[in-house]
């Protein structure tokens, strides 16, 4: 017997109320339930519906089943309350003629049950105390959401100054509101069923669902008209807390103790994920034994904290020179202590960070050059991530500027091929990363005198392949194993009777100045078996990196 | 550029142990003349154990018969395995855990110590094949083992060892101790 009951907002919105929603409605209210969350537990998922002033939508509510009060004891409801039966009537008129109120209220009754005094009474008292704090959402969805609110959120977000065209919001909720919102769902839980047995309590409208339906539209409108969207780069955090019911949660963790396992990052073990799992697995009856149903009256509203706003990362690559022996590619610490001044990621960072008003960086680069190697050719791909940008788009012409900025403030490095990236894209550095060759130029020093003729047989090896068991120099932080990798080819340039420029392509992740000393027998062979003689290396330069990412872009 | 380097082409390079390594000494190891030890530090903390130049089985033209890195029936240094890089499973050594035996072809046999205490991450094995490396190359290609100190205790391992200065004193001293009728 599914009689519809048609609400009439004053804004046009229709209440999708059935007759069946009477008895949940009345049972919420009595509770102390705003009339937000009783729209949600009556699963109506009408946004308007959200967004109309809550007064509005507790007087509808409350003339709603005070029609059906009405019928069964018209005295007590006119006498307690005179003005709202009136309105009640009125609305009563504008519903459809071929269903009269007397008459569905009539056999609603006889299905569902009158309402006891008890529950009468209890209506009436919550219309005298329409200011109070919701039981379940601790008034998020009463004075904590409106269009005051919305103000406030785009003030903090336009102090800010990011450049963005949409955002999504992100609310987070203290953990004990999933508490109070169970204690809820178990309250009406029969009633509901009675409704319809499908309905389970994933069905009931979220807090954190209802009020971005409230909020986003006035957000957007007090930012001037960007688009306030489920998917974005740019998130505006809206969190609350409730200090006063954190003890909701707490007899969670004698019941199901494993689940809130104290972890070191997290401040308390009751985070909301927590809570949602010990709560699937208690049983009603448990749940009923330490908690109240439905729960307590609190005193206070959430407290809003501070708006976080938060910009997805922006990815720019390309590639770096380094002209110095004397600076490494990251800061450099020993012990605590910075070792060198500069590094090749800050030296690209600085001027990143500045144009895209970043917090912080990553850097990652196809492999890594010694600090005392320099880094020529076309360069060493790079890609950075920005984080938290506040300005994310540069066009080909600003990314060209910002290439000339960041060459101009060093003459250590140099970059070319910058480009704003996607952060898909940046893998593709690091895939090709083991195949691919490299070439360097090395100055070898021999302990024995050696003579033009002596070294040209090295430019005939091909393919040498080699054993290198993982390098004392970076033992401490690496496995100890044995890699296989190929010097491809070679090249000698004579230049004095203990000295000559080796080059070399080889395959990525060959180290080449293990290749050259030996580094104790354990790079086999190596330059000294080779030449049958100590030899040492005292320079060396990386002339490409051949990785075909980021494209070149030309000058 | 702001960082023109000269590099002088004439000049002997130092070596790759000098440039990367401190050197450490364990003179007279447990009270036997002259059997000197040497540990290579580098800056990363690893250690590599040598002989030092010093010791007798460099000395007087010996050559080397066997050098076994079983030093009791239960152990064996060439067991030895790590894994990943924390190093699991590797043996953890003591100051004078032994590492080796080396016996000389005129059956004088000396044992070689750790020396500092770490975590044992290799045994030269090229040694076992090609003794006279050990001859040859003492401080690099016929070193003996490498050991990883604790983080905390890279400092500490190396305050009851001698520093170059002080090991060559020590030497000089039983030179003209040597030289001298007793
Ligand atoms: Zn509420």
């Amino acid at each position: 017997m599914n009689h519809l009951c048609v609400r009439i907002l004053q804004s046009g919105v229709m209440l999708p109320l059935k007759e069946k929603d009477k008895p949940i409605v009345q049972k919420l209210l009595s509770a102390g339930c705003c009339a937000r969350c009783v729209l949600r537990f009556c699963c109506v998922s009408v946004q308007a519906a959200y967004r109309q002033p809550q007064q509005d939508t507790l007087k509808e509510l409350q003339d709603f089943i005070s029609s059906a009060e009405n019928s069964k004891s018209p005295d007590s409801a006119g006498a307690e309350s005179t003005d709202r039966n009136n309105k009640s009537h009125d609305a009563a008129v504008s519903e459809p003629p071929e269903d009269p109120p007397s008459k569905r209220a009539k056999l609603e009754l006889s299905a569902t049950g009158a309402p006891s005094e008890e529950d009468a009474a209890a209506v009436v008292k919550q219309k005298d105390e329409e200011s109070c704090v919701c039981v379940v959402c601790l008034g998020v969805l009463q004075e904590l959401c409106g269009p005051t609110q919305a103000v406030k959120i785009a003030e903090a977000v336009k102090a800010e100054k990011y450049e963005f065209d949409t955002l999504v919001l992100s609310v987070s909720l203290p953990a004990q509101l999933c508490v109070r919102e169970h204690s809820c769902w178990l309250h009406v839980k029969k009633e509901l069923r009675e409704k319809s047995v499908a309905l389970d309590k994933d069905d009931v409208i979220q807090v954190k669902e209802a009020f971005k339906w409230i909020m986003q539209g006035l957000v957007a409108r007090a930012l001037g008209g960007v688009a306030v969207v489920t998917r974005s780069l740019f998130e505006v955090g809206v969190e609350f807390t409730h200090p006063e019911t954190d003890a909701d949660c707490h007899f969670l963790a004698t019941t199901c103790p494993d689940c809130f396992k104290p972890t070191k990052n997290k401040q308390s073990v009751f985070t909301r994920m927590a809570v949602v799992k010990a709560l699937e697995k208690i049983s009603d009856a448990k749940f009923l034994k330490h908690y109240p149903c439905p729960p307590a009256q609190p005193s206070s509203s959430c407290m809003p904290r501070d708006i976080q706003c938060l910009h997805g990362s922006v990815f720019v690559a390309g590639r770096y020179n380094k002209f110095c022996r004397s600076l490494p590619q990251t800061p450099w610490v020993i012990d605590g202590e910075r070792r060198m001044e500069s590094s090749v990621e800050e030296l690209i960072a600085a001027p990143l960070l500045s144009s895209f008003r970043a917090n912080s960086f990553n850097f990652s680069s196809s492999g890594r050059e010694d600090v005392d190697v320099r880094t020529l050719g076309n360069g060493r791909p790079f890609a950075m991530e920005l984080l938290n940008p506040h300005r994310s788009r540069l066009s080909k012409v600003e990314m060209k500027q910002l290439q000339e900025t960041i060459n101009k403030s060093s003459d250590k490095i140099r970059v070319r091929d910058l480009q704003i990236v996607t952060r898909d894209a940046m893998s593709r550095m690091k895939e090709g990363e083991e195949e691919k060759t490299k070439s360097y130029t090395a100055l070898i020093w021999t302990q024995k005198p050696i003579q033009r003729d002596d070294i040209t047989f090295i430019d005939d090896i091909k393919d040498l392949t080699l054993d290198q068991k993982t390098p004392l120099r970076v033992l401490h932080r690496r496995a100890l194993a044995v890699r296989q990798r190929v010097i491809h080819s070679m090249n000698t340039r004579f230049l004095d009777s203990h000295h000559f420029y080796l080059g070399l392509k080889t395959q990525a992740g060959t180290y080449i100045k293990e290749f050259v000393h030996g580094d104790f027998g354990r790079t086999v062979p190596n330059l000294c078996k080779l030449l049958k003689t100590d030899t040492d290396i005292l320079e060396l330069d990386v002339e490409s990196v051949d990785v075909d990412w980021p494209p070149s872009i030309p000058e | 550029m702001d960082c023109v380097e000269q590099t002088d082409t004439e000049a002997k390079a130092p070596s790759v142990v000098d440039r990367y390594y401190t050197r450490w000494y364990r003179a007279d190891m447990k009270g036997k003349p002259c059997e000197d030890h040497c540990v290579l530090q580098h800056s990363n903390r690893i250690c590599v154990v040598t002989l030092a130049d010093t010791h007798p089985i460099l000395q007087n033209g010996r050559t080397i018969k066997s050098i076994n890195y079983q030093i009791s029936n239960g152990c064996s240094r060439l067991n030895n395995k790590v894994s990943g890089k924390s190093k699991r499973g590797g043996q953890f050594l003591t100051d004078f855990a032994p590492l080796c035996r080396i016996t000389c072809t005129d059956e004088t046999e000396y044992t070689i110590y750790s020396c500092i205490r770490g975590r044992l991450l290799e045994v030269n094995e090229n040694i076992l094949e090609t003794p006279s490396l050990l001859l040859e190359k003492p401080s690099t290609e016929g070193y003996i083992a490498v050991i990883l100190p604790k983080f905390e205790e890279s400092k500490s391992i190396t305050e009851n060892l001698l520093s170059r200065e002080e090991f060559e004193s020590v030497v000089s001293k039983r030179t003209v101790a040597q030289s001298q009728p007793s």
